[in-house]
């Protein structure tokens, strides 16, 4: 059987089953001193004064440092973006200067030859704040004469996007429906906090350990601001105690760390404790949406428009405009929409900043539109499962253009069976029993309802992705990603496609994933674009180094490179099996050719990159049953099933996990989580007692239909990335399976769906009857 | 600097002695220290659990716990579970049933299961539901770990009974 397609055992686990992972805190250097950072406790206020005299007579405090050390501060650029002109005023600092914006801001740096110590020095630093007042609703945030940056408005920029006269449709629309839907601000969480290593071995020659996802465009940015040439910046592999799209971006520490190592003339070392990445670590989804539908007769879509209000928090970091972007342009999802409108308004507030976090844009989106649908399938007397295959493409309308743009790209729909994947998740999940099972709870008195939500998901970004491939002296095959290994399993997935074009198992592979000194250029791992687009590029490689191997185990066998055949390890004549080498016999021959063979020319590696101008597009269905105590408000998710089209499992329980994690992350969102602010912008979830994350006892079992059968024609692989459709509808599905619970099924429209809201929800039902 | 205190106990089946400040938590001295760095902090608030370890063959947030609280006594980590040639049934089991993404929080799963199997001898999926729902994974959704329990204690319960005998 090949490697890809087979359920095989990952290569990462022997090491991280038996506590040899290397994640950055396990990473020590020599002399190295440790920083801990001084954060912010107001959420808006001037700095008066910053005392660090105490701090710094500290025994073992070796320096402490405030902006006025570092002139200039330099501010975190932005990675990705559309306007990004217009967003440099609202850049983040690596220090406050003059002032503080958001609590957990970070101030000045303590670095003390023991961690311990250096936190006992950030304690004794000593900040003078005036304080202002703090900006906090999104929606108000221009109207009180508070600027967070000078003379510019807290509402950054509208982005929008359109097509079509969507006033005219609504004016002609036999039924409008309006909905208001808020998703809390929420963040990822990964259980390995943040952390850095760094160490000047030169003056133009500096280590970096705890990098990932996008370590080449990270130490593109340093080595500008540190003054040196990328390739003296080296990014070591590590392991990633997860990412979400939360580690890895440039953060203020990323730079303080590497600028201050220079400055000491010693490595520093940093890792951040739970509180603080709970402040300091992007925060996501925090969004309101004004959602309306003009609808004919029969419930087809004709209009759809979205006003949102994005809590940006109060910095603009690397992501600029992606998650407004990103909500905008696949708001439309997988429907057949004559016209559309979104405006997103950007706004800063005195809260932590935020960044992407697993389906950026498309959970919010995704939950905005399938609650639209719900209502309107109520309000139309309409099947709500009826409603979307109405509205669905259907596959002889695809590609489609949507005319918007998403991460410099274009959005173009391509070949999917959006129905069809509708009606084999009904099938292999049997929803139509849950629905039976629902209507016997009811009939004896319990509140259990079955709820629907159908998802676009966005995969594969390009523009490339590079990779290595070589045969060693002893026969195994080497692989450099330019992705990054968060946790993900990239490593097995390359190594399984690499095995496959070089006929070897995937035992004999080595995969390194994310070091700049063993691949100078790479793109990263983030937005499910690994085994896609870096997939692709191991496949090139790999199959020019089979090109190669065949080419010079024909000099040796005496046959035509066309005739030789990869497989078991061996290259052998085709027909002829006992004619046949080893690789390692054929890499040693190529490093040493025996007399009478041209072998050398002959190179077996090859370094490729792949090139890919439109991402592809995943899709599938979200399907939820629960039952609501009418007591307490309590959901509890009683079954649970995603179907998502993948167009080419490459591991197949790799994309299983991906799937089942999502969909425990999603549901979290869905139920649990939420990070609250005081009036005067404290920070009220500042610990995993009070932010709630689900555990074994909060998670159903998630049944999926892992479903290849549309394979993706942008890529030789067929795949469509598989990270994040689990998390993208689960919102969607949970709030839609508590309106049919209580009844009201367009009433749920915040979440978390804690009790609290529950309660008020059954309340506001009652009281409509 | 801070004034330090000789702590000895025994970890992973051999005598141990460090000189730590009486502020220093467990973990922070076995990573450190001792250089078992397999036990991970995820929170040092005691929630998450990754830096379970047996303490006396009973599990322990290490993050909460002192080291000189150690003093005397025994410490397993999940360096003494087994090696990348030679993995415990737990540990095979987690591999075969993809109870493992990122692998930061399974250390601490490990430790606490290995305790919860050494002592529960025929557990129902309610009570493995349950311990597993002592610690955090950010993940996986639980459900293969949920899994690999399952796996391990059908799998000894199987060969108790082929050998009916054995101690």
């Amino acid at each position: 059987m090949t490697e890809v397609g087979r359920r095989a055992p990952r290569l990462e686990d022997p090491r991280l089953l038996t506590g040899r992972g290397l994640f950055v805190d396990d990473v020590d250097r020599p002399g190295q001193l440790h920083l801990r950072v001084v954060r912010a406790t107001s959420a808006h206020a001037r700095i008066a004064r910053v005392d660090v005299a105490d701090a710094a007579a500290l025994p073992g405090v070796t320096a402490v440092f405030t902006a006025a050390d570092l002139e200039p501060v330099p501010t975190i650029p932005v990675r990705i973006s559309p306007q990004r002109e217009r967003l440099v005023p609202y850049l983040q600092p690596v220090l406050a200067a003059e002032v503080v914006r958001y609590v957990g801001e970070p101030v000045a740096v303590v670095v003390a030859d023991d961690p311990y110590v250096a936190e006992d020095g950030a304690e004794l630093v000593v900040v003078d704040y005036d304080e202002l007042p703090a900006v906090m609703d999104v929606r108000q945030a221009d109207d009180g004469g508070i600027a967070l940056f000078p003379e510019r408005p807290n509402e950054v920029t509208q982005l929008v996007a359109r097509w079509g006269d969507a006033d005219a449709a609504f004016a002609a629309a036999a039924c409008v429906v309006e909905t208001e839907v808020t998703v809390a601000r929420q963040t990822a969480v990964p259980i390995e906090t943040r952390g850095l290593v760094a160490e000047w071995t030169g003056p133009a020659a500096l280590e970096i350990w705890g990098a990932t996802k996008v370590p080449h465009f990270n130490r593109a940015v340093l080595a500008t601001m540190l003054g040196v040439e990328p390739e003296d910046i080296r990014m070591h592999r590590s392991d990633a105690g997860g990412g979400f799209g939360v580690r890895g971006e440039l953060y203020p520490e990323d730079v303080l760390v590497p600028m201050l190592a220079r400055r000491l003339g010693r490595p520093v070392k940093w890792v951040e404790d739970r509180a603080e990445h709970l402040v300091a670590a992007n925060h996501s989804r925090a969004q309101q949406h004004a959602v309306r539908g003009a609808f004919d007769a029969e419930g087809r879509l004709l209009a759809l428009t979205d006003e949102v209000w994005h809590d940006n928090g109060a910095y603009i970091r690397t992501h600029g405009l992606t998650v407004p972007e990103l909500t905008a342009s696949m708001l439309p999802g997988p429907y057949r929409i004559g016209a559309f409108s979104a405006v997103v308004h950007v706004v800063v507030t005195n809260k932590t900043p935020c960044g992407t976090y697993r389906a950026p844009g498309r959970y919010e989106g995704t939950f905005a539109r399938e609650r639209l649908l719900d209502a309107a399938a109520d309000t139309l007397g309409i099947d709500p499962l009826e409603l979307r295959r109405r509205n669905l493409l259907r596959p002889d309308e695809l590609p489609h253009e949507r005319g918007l743009e998403a991460l410099g790209t274009t959005v173009v729909l391509d070949e999917a069976d959006y129905p069809g994947l509708l009606d084999a998740a009904l099938e292999a999940s049997g929803y139509r029993t849950w629905q039976a099972e629902a209507d016997r709870a009811v009939a004896g008195g319990r509140l259990v309802g079955a709820g629907v939500a159908v998802f676009l998901e966005k995969s594969g970004l390009g523009p490339y992705e590079r990779a290595a491939v070589s045969l060693s002296r002893t026969g195994r095959v080497e692989v450099a990603t330019g992705g990054t290994s968060l946790g993900q399993g990239i490593e097995t997935v390359m190594g399984q496609i690499a095995a496959d074009a070089l006929g070897v198992a995937l035992d004999d592979v080595d995969v390194v994933a994310g070091d700049t000194g063993v691949l100078s250029d790479g793109l990263g791992s983030w937005a499910s674009r690994s085994s896609v687009v870096g997939g692709s590029a191991v496949h090139l490689a790999a199959g020019d180094v089979a090109q190669a191997v065949r080419r010079a185990a024909g000099e040796l066998l005496e046959a035509a490179p066309g005739d030789i055949v990869l497989a078991g390890g061996r290259a052998a004549v085709v027909g002829s099996p006992a004619h046949s080498r080893s690789l390692a016999e054929v890499a040693a021959a190529v490093a040493a050719p025996p007399p009478g063979t041209a072998l050398g020319d002959v190179d077996l590696s090859s370094n490729r990159r792949f090139d890919i101008a439109h991402m592809t597009y995943p899709y599938g269905v979200h399907l939820a049953l629960v039952e609501v105590d009418a007591e307490t408000g309590l959901v509890t998710v009683l079954r649970y099933f995603v179907a998502y089209e993948v167009g080419r499992a490459i591991n197949p329980t790799n994309v299983e996990g991906q799937i089942v994690g999502g969909a425990v992350q999603g549901i979290g969102g869905a139920l649990l989580e939420e990070l609250a602010y005081s009036d005067e912008g404290q920070p009220l979830s500042a610990s995993l007692m009070d932010y709630q994350l689900p555990f074994a006892s909060e998670a159903p079992e998630v049944g999926t239909l892992v479903s290849e059968r549309v394979p993706a024609t942008s890529n030789p692989l067929g795949a469509r990335g598989a990270g994040e459709g689990g998390l993208t509808a689960c919102a969607a599905a949970v709030a839609s399976a508590v309106g049919a619970a209580i009844g009201s099924p367009g009433l749920p429209c915040v979440v978390p769906l804690s009790p609290e809201r529950v309660l008020a929800l059954l309340r506001a039902r009652t009281s409509a009857e | 600097m801070n004034p330090t205190t000789t702590v000895s106990m025994t970890v992973n089946g051999t005598e141990a002695t460090v000189h730590v400040e009486p502020r220093h938590t467990l973990a922070d001295v076995l990573r450190h220290d001792l250089g078992l760095t397999g036990t991970h902090v995820g929170c040092e608030h005691g929630i998450c659990g990754a830096c379970t370890v047996l303490v006396d063959g009973s599990a322990v947030r290490s993050c909460l716990m002192f080291a000189v609280q150690a003093e005397g006594r025994s410490v397993e980590t999940v360096e003494s579970l087994g090696t990348p040639d030679d993995l415990s049934p737990l540990q095979e089991a987690c591999r075969t049933e993809h109870a493992l993404q990122c692998g930061f929080c399974t250390p601490g799963f490990l430790m606490m299961l290995t305790a919860f199997l050494a002592e529960r001898d025929a557990p129902t999926d309610e009570e493995i539901r349950e311990v597993v729902a002592s610690n955090l994974c950010r993940c996986t959704g639980y459900q293969g770990l949920l899994r690999a329990v399952r796996r391990v204690a059908d799998e000894r319960g199987a060969a108790g009974r082929r050998q009916p005998a054995q101690a």
